[in-house]
């Protein structure tokens, strides 16, 4: 009875799926737990940062000028919080083009399912542009992944992002060409929700980093 | 394994099949408002990264923490479904997440980011 009912619940979000022993789709199942990995991937790359946060003995720092003393060069902190918050609330809202474009999926509205999945694309795709500008302009001002501890955690974390949030990028533009070319039934609704999960997290991840390595000084 | 989904409240018709709920995740109006929500409170965090007098005081990290811990329980919640999923789907993300913090909190221990004063 209880199969019954989460197949009939499963059925209506566009999840159909034959009998599991726990009665939901191992799919699912299978990108939560993927996900609760990545929980503790990124939790070491987050630890790795806070522990090293403020023992670099050299610049240029996040939040602070520095003079190099060989040199008398001054560097000034190098984190850029305006272009950063855009490139957040570029994040927020391709999650929004996601559950949207996953709604649409489960509707059968074909039309709204590409526009939706293209924007997502598109506004992860934005986010990865801003990342590349701020990687260049640390670079031109003097920080590197060989700089110092703060360069080295810094780029560590937010390129492991980055190439998450690139597999999201193919991953959509994939889920995009097969709806182009055959379009997704409501039944295949689970191929979009399985990449929407993954979407998220990649954005909730985001929410941690900029608050861990941007904001808090 | 008797899976729980109590979240979902099944209906049934006069033979005893079992039908779907009729809402079981958000709607338009309800994506709108979490990314109107998500927004403002990323703004209130970009804001008071601004207020020199805030930032210097002992408020300003746990504000910043409590507002991306609700930016990021609001994600989890209605965008990744949580809230209406099954709850084994939250026990494979609630617990990897809850131990990953601890690490975290652990490893600040250990090398001394966090202490302790009796």
């Amino acid at each position: 009875m209880a199969t019954a009912a989460i197949d009939a619940h499963d059925a209506h979000m566009g999840g159909e799926h034959p009998p599991t022993s726990t009665g939901l789709n191992n799919t699912k199942v299978a990108i939560w737990t993927f996900i609760g990995s990545e929980c503790f991937f990124f939790a070491s790359l987050i630890s790795t940062y806070l522990i090293y946060r403020g023992r670099s003995p050299v610049g240029p720092f996040p939040h602070d000028a520095w003079t190099d003393p060989a040199t008398g060069h001054v560097f000034k902190a190098i984190l850029n919080i305006p272009v950063t918050s855009v490139s957040t609330f570029v994040l927020l809202m391709s999650s929004l083009a996601m559950v949207l474009a996953h709604s649409a999926v489960v509707r059968g509205d074909r039309r709204s399912s590409k526009i939706w999945l293209a924007s997502t694309a598109i506004l992860g795709a934005t986010f990865l542009g801003f990342q590349a500008y701020e990687f260049t302009s640390f670079v031109h001002e003097g920080l590197t992944i060989h700089t110092n501890l703060f360069g080295s955690s810094f780029f560590i974390l937010t390129g492991f992002h980055g190439a998450h949030v690139t597999a999201g990028v193919i991953w959509l533009l994939t889920l995009l060409f097969i709806d182009i070319k055959r379009g997704f039934s409501p039944d295949e609704a689970i191929n979009v929700d399985v990449c929407a999960l993954y979407w998220h997290f990649v954005d909730v991840v985001w929410i941690a980093i900029f608050t861990l390595v941007y904001l808090i000084k | 394994m008797a899976a729980d989904h109590s979240h979902a409240t099944l209906a049934h018709d006069a033979e005893g099949n079992v039908s779907p709920p009729e809402h079981t995740h958000p709607d338009w109006g309800t994506y709108k408002w979490v990314a109107l929500i998500l927004t403002v409170l990323t703004g209130m965090e970009v804001w008071i990264y601004y207020i020199p007098s805030f930032t210097k005081t002992n408020l300003f990290v746990p504000t910043l923490l409590i507002l991306s811990a609700v930016k990021f329980t609001i994600v989890v919640m209605f965008y990744m479904h949580l809230k209406y999923d099954a709850k084994l789907f939250r026990a494979l993300f609630v617990g990897p997440l809850t131990f990953a913090a601890f690490t975290i909190v652990g490893l600040l221990f250990l090398f001394g980011h966090l202490k302790i004063s009796f």
